[in-house]
């Protein structure tokens, strides 16, 4: 039984890249929307280098934040239209854990990416490059905690007319403490060296404590949002 | 008599705060079969929703092998396999891949790809198990979806609607093959309002069960 509920985690695991790899277009779009939004603040603000690398990290972390939060509405929504959520319930095997290979290959595809491509777009923010490591570490941290709590509004507001400005509004007040320890680490990094380990911690802790139990509520908001 | 393998007693659901139905009783022994009727609107595919778990119902009792399936939990689960009206397919995999992931996920650890296919011959997909659903019609789908329950050996069917898109052959060869599931000691239900030809069937009107109260 247990190698087997391994065995569906990782049939869920695979669907999802495999339904990613289709529609590969689609989940570009996440990425390109981190790549745009960045990209205007130098535009706007101007290229005075100081400037920019001042606000540099909270325009990073915020940029994420939204390209992670756009990429929520499309977690469940299709699975729910098309009724393979339905069966996906109907699995003999704990929930939890088929929501939380669900969400894993949904943070490979979307997380990981914007963390692996936040230096390149640092560099258009004059970022300083001693600050280059803790942007990717604090984003390896923090975005898989948004992925987390973003899924628990995605999956109450399924079947509710204009579900995805709701997801939005639902989870950007609970984001703000991811938002404010990722940015900041970045901050610190860039200018005394020793505080962002602190930060850096505590998006550790936040990440511990989402993987515990935000998966949990996940399905729990699943199993009432389909009744 | 045996003990009845699925029983349901004084069953009632609504939706909202509109009660569909009340007093919702049967029983199904081993190969046994009921069909559900009844106009739309009655709560046919609420019923079957609340009797799979994915729906509350308002009060009642449902019990696989006199054991309330509340209590089973996850078990409940390893012994259903639910046909909804919607087929749970996803366009952007093929017939096989659809197969697959249902199995792995519905706990056939040991599906294979022969298994795949010959769950796809026997409705008549054997040709189609490369291509992906998107470029299938609305009753090859259909067909799809039922491949996904031969992949799982599960005693109670649960069909909504299993004969919408279908064609006059695939009707038949549907109805075969839920004879067959009967013959292996299955139970099933199957909501439909068009009628069918399945020997020892037994209609359940749900028109005699709707409560007209708010």
């Amino acid at each position: 039984m247990r190698s087997s509920l391994l065995g569906a985690m990782r049939a869920v695991f695979v669907r999802e890249l495999l339904l990613f790899w289709r529609r590969r277009t689609e989940v570009a779009n996440v990425l390109v929307f981190f790549v745009i939004v960045t990209t205007l603040f130098p535009l706007a603000v101007g290229p005075e280098r100081l400037e920019l690398a001042h606000i540099a990290p909270g325009v990073l972390w915020v940029a994420a934040l939204l390209a992670t939060t756009l990429s929520l509405t499309q977690l469940f929504i299709i699975d729910y239209t098309e009724g393979s959520l339905d069966q996906l319930l109907l699995s003999p095997y704990p929930l939890t854990a088929l929501v939380f290979a669900k969400l894993a290959a949904h943070w490979v595809l979307t997380g990981l990416p914007l963390a692996l491509l936040s230096p390149l777009l640092a560099v258009q923010m004059a970022l300083p490059d001693k600050a280059m490591p803790t942007l990717v570490l604090s984003l390896l941290l923090g975005t898989p905690v948004l992925t987390l709590i973003g899924a628990i509004p995605a999956a109450l507001t399924l079947g509710v007319r204009g579900g995805g400005v709701l997801v939005s509004l639902l989870v950007l007040p609970l984001y703000t403490p991811v938002l404010i320890f990722g940015a900041e680490a970045v901050a610190a990094a860039a200018g005394q060296e020793f505080a962002a380990t602190a930060h850096l911690s505590l998006l550790a802790a936040f990440l511990v404590l989402a993987l515990a139990f935000a998966p949990l509520a996940c399905a729990s908001a699943l199993r009432v949002s389909l009744d | 008599m045996p003990e009845a393998m699925f029983s349901v007693r004084a069953l009632s659901c609504a939706r909202g705060d509109r009660v569909l139905f009340g007093g919702v009783s049967f029983e199904l022994h081993a190969g046994e079969a009921l069909h559900i009727r009844g106009p739309n609107g009655h709560g046919k595919t609420t019923l079957l929703r609340a009797l799979c778990g994915l729906g509350r119902p308002l009060r009642g009792d449902i019990r696989w092998r006199g054991e309330r399936v509340r209590d089973l939990g996850d078990e409940f689960y390893a012994v259903l396999a639910y046909l909804g009206h919607l087929n749970g397919l996803r366009d952007e995999l093929t017939a096989a891949e659809n197969v697959w992931t249902y199995a792995r996920i519905h706990g056939g650890a040991d599906c294979d790809g022969k298994t795949v296919r010959a769950a796809l011959a026997r409705v008549g997909l054997a040709a189609a198990a490369g291509r992906p659903a998107r470029h299938m019609s609305q009753g090859q789908k259909r067909r799809l979806a039922l491949a996904c329950l031969l992949v799982v050996d599960r005693p109670l069917w649960l069909l909504d609607e299993p004969f919408t898109a279908l064609d006059v052959a695939s009707v038949g060869a549907l109805v075969s093959l839920i004879e067959e599931h009967l013959h292996g000691g299955g139970v099933a239900l199957i909501v439909s309002h068009q009628a069918f030809d399945l020997p020892g069937i037994r209609a359940f009107d749900l028109e005699h069960f709707v409560r007209v109260k708010r």
